[in-house]
């Protein structure tokens, strides 16, 4: 029943500078929360066709891995849709393959509220995941409330940005 | 014991001495109707490494019940109530006196011997012989506190009593243990992961607490006696938090999400005997048991807004306790039972309210910006809270009345996550 995921030193050490605060990503504009390359990239690279334009390569949604959300909301905005459509056909594809969705939160109101709010946030994009085809047993969905901000100014523009669904593939966390 | 906790384990220090940066509190307010109090030094407790008496005062003057007074150039110091000039202190308008003497003992401890004095009535009202080694002389000193306290003032002191909190200083994340005055604090745990929600259970030797060690939130209990490693209890797929001690300490209320949604369950503080107390398609969490072990207060969005909701401490129906706002959370009930502070969404700002349980009335206790996670003290009478100054995160306290405040900081450090610790000896 006790399901842990366990982090070597090493990775937790790499994760801590990997969830520093990075100045150019916006909202909108969602960036890779790992420093690992998604693991679509790898594996569909060399066959991709070099001629299709680079927005619609599987590799490049893959790619993204971060949905936003306005404040006190849970739902996912349309412009979302293609990336989780990509990674759900990804996990349908590769049913050996686990994700661990974080939901996260703007620092405002109650931890332990942000927590809850977050699970939600997480559990929508799992929920959406598994609508488009991936396996429930392939997903975990957890919250980090407010305690990981990606962004540490205590302003809207950054609110913005910890107001965010993360998907993380087995080994990137 | 699974990799985790021994990497919790490798992390987990308990400091022989006391951490480098202190707590310390700046009293921001005071209080109507104190008392004037003379505390005498103790004659010869320059002899103890620290200054029993001076820690007595600031004690009683922190708590803004007191004004103590000027006590320069009494000489002899008076041991023995005899010895004592009523008519001078009458003068100064003391109504309290506090005198006492300090002895080795030939073992190598100390023994402090306080009196404490009714100016007007030139009388006794009580005092207490203590034997302590040279490491006990702040705890004794909160104990004659308490004891002045609980004479002049009618209610229990908790200068001897500890709090717990978190302190953040770049991304290295620390649990402590402090007195009630901040001072004598030690970690508990060390992590390079968040830690939140500390919760003592009532007899103060346990801590359960949410440690992001494994990349989502998990629900520890931790000893406080140092020979046993932290434990997880609630360790379920999705997302495992808001721990909170029923009052007889034999259950622990936890939320988890492993069945769809953030939900209240109950289980031994051991993590077995887990069953599920709320059924709704909504957020619950924030769980709070009374004192009388009867109800458990919570969050819940099941209205639309989250809101606090009262229901049997076994689960069963809940009704609504707050109605004003869209915003209201992190219910605590105080130990007398009479109040409910929790925070409140007001134009944008977060802020501290009590709510008198009999008259349904609230009020805000506080002005601030980003108040959070408050926590009674054991004698219902303060109130232990999270707040910022100029963005870094600071931890004060108001009086349920709202009229003394304090602010406990620590340089260059973030703290949060207050939890005030029972009585001692409870």
């Amino acid at each position: 029943m006790k399901k842990a995921i366990f982090p070597a030193m090493a990775l937790a050490l790499l994760y801590g500078c990997a969830s520093t605060p990075t100045e150019e990503a916006k909202p909108g504009t969602p960036t890779p929360s790992a420093a690992t390359p998604a693991p679509g990239a790898a594996a569909a690279s060399p066959s991709a066709p070099t001629t299709a334009p680079i927005e619609q390569t599987p590799s490049d949604l893959l790619s993204k891995r971060s949905v936003f959300y306005d404040y006190d909301k849970y739902d996912i905005k349309d412009e979302y849709r293609p990336i989780l459509q990509a990674h759900a056909k990804y996990l349908a594809q590769n049913r050996g393959k686990k994700m661990l969705v974080q939901g996260n939160c703007d620092e405002r109101g109650s931890r332990e509220y942000n927590i809850a709010l977050g699970q939600r946030r997480a559990e929508g994009v799992k929920r959406t995941l598994l609508l488009m085809g991936a396996a429930g047993s392939q997903i975990e969905a957890v919250s980090l409330g407010e305690e990981k901000p990606r962004c540490s100014d205590h302003s809207e523009a950054c609110w913005s940005q910890n107001r965010r669904g993360d998907m993380l593939y087995g080994g990137e966390y | 014991m699974n990799r985790a906790a021994l990497f919790l384990a490798a992390l987990l220090v308990f400091l022989a001495g006391t951490a480098r940066a202190q707590l310390t509190i700046e009293i921001t307010g005071g209080g109507a109707n104190q008392i004037p109090i003379a505390i005498l030094p103790f004659v010869g407790e320059t002899m103890l490494p620290q200054s029993v008496t001076e820690i007595v005062e600031h004690d009683l003057s922190r708590s803004g019940r007191f004004r103590t007074l000027f006590v320069g150039g009494v000489s002899p110091l008076p041991a023995e109530p005899s010895q004592v000039n009523f008519a001078d202190w009458k003068s100064r308008l003391a109504d309290a006196l506090v005198i006492g003497q300090t002895q080795r003992l030939p073992d190598g401890r100390f023994e402090v011997r306080f009196r404490l004095l009714d100016v007007p009535k030139q009388t006794q009202i009580g005092g207490i012989v203590f034997t302590l080694t040279a490491a006990q002389v702040r705890l004794t000193a909160h104990k004659i506190a308490d004891f002045i306290y609980e004479k002049l003032i009618g209610e229990r002191g908790v200068f001897s009593t500890r709090i717990a909190y978190v302190v953040k200083q770049g991304s290295r994340f620390e649990l402590r243990v402090a007195d009630a005055d901040g001072q004598g604090a030690q970690s508990i745990l060390i992590s390079p992961e968040p830690i939140m929600s500390p919760a003592w259970s009532p007899d103060g030797t346990r801590m359960a607490y949410v440690s992001f060690q494994n990349k989502k939130p998990i629900v520890f209990v931790q000893s406080l006696s140092a020979s046993r490693q932290p434990a997880p209890v609630a360790n379920y797929r999705g997302s495992n938090s808001a721990p909170a001690w029923s009052p007889d300490g034999r259950q622990l209320a936890v939320v988890l999400t492993k069945d769809g949604g953030s939900q209240i369950y109950l289980m031994n503080p051991d993590g077995s005997n887990l069953r599920r107390i709320t059924f709704s398609g909504a957020i619950d969490t924030e769980p709070f048991f009374t004192r009388d072990g009867q109800f458990i207060y919570f969050t819940s969005d099941r209205g639309g807004s989250p809101q606090i909701y009262r229901m049997p401490a076994g689960g069963g129906e809940a009704s609504r306790v707050t109605f004003d706002g869209d915003y209201n959370v992190s219910p605590r009930i105080s130990p007398d039972g009479k109040t409910l502070a929790y925070i409140a969404r007001n134009s944008g700002r977060f802020q501290l309210m009590a709510m008198d349980l009999d008259t349904r009335q609230a009020q805000p206790l506080t002005d601030g910006q980003n108040d959070e996670s408050p926590s009674f003290a054991p004698n219902s009478r303060m109130i232990l809270y999270a707040s910022d100054v100029e963005n870094r995160g600071v931890l004060a306290a108001v009086s349920s009345d709202g009229r003394v405040k304090q602010r406990l900081t620590i340089q260059a450090a973030d703290v949060r996550e207050p939890s005030w610790g029972p009585f001692l000896g409870n």
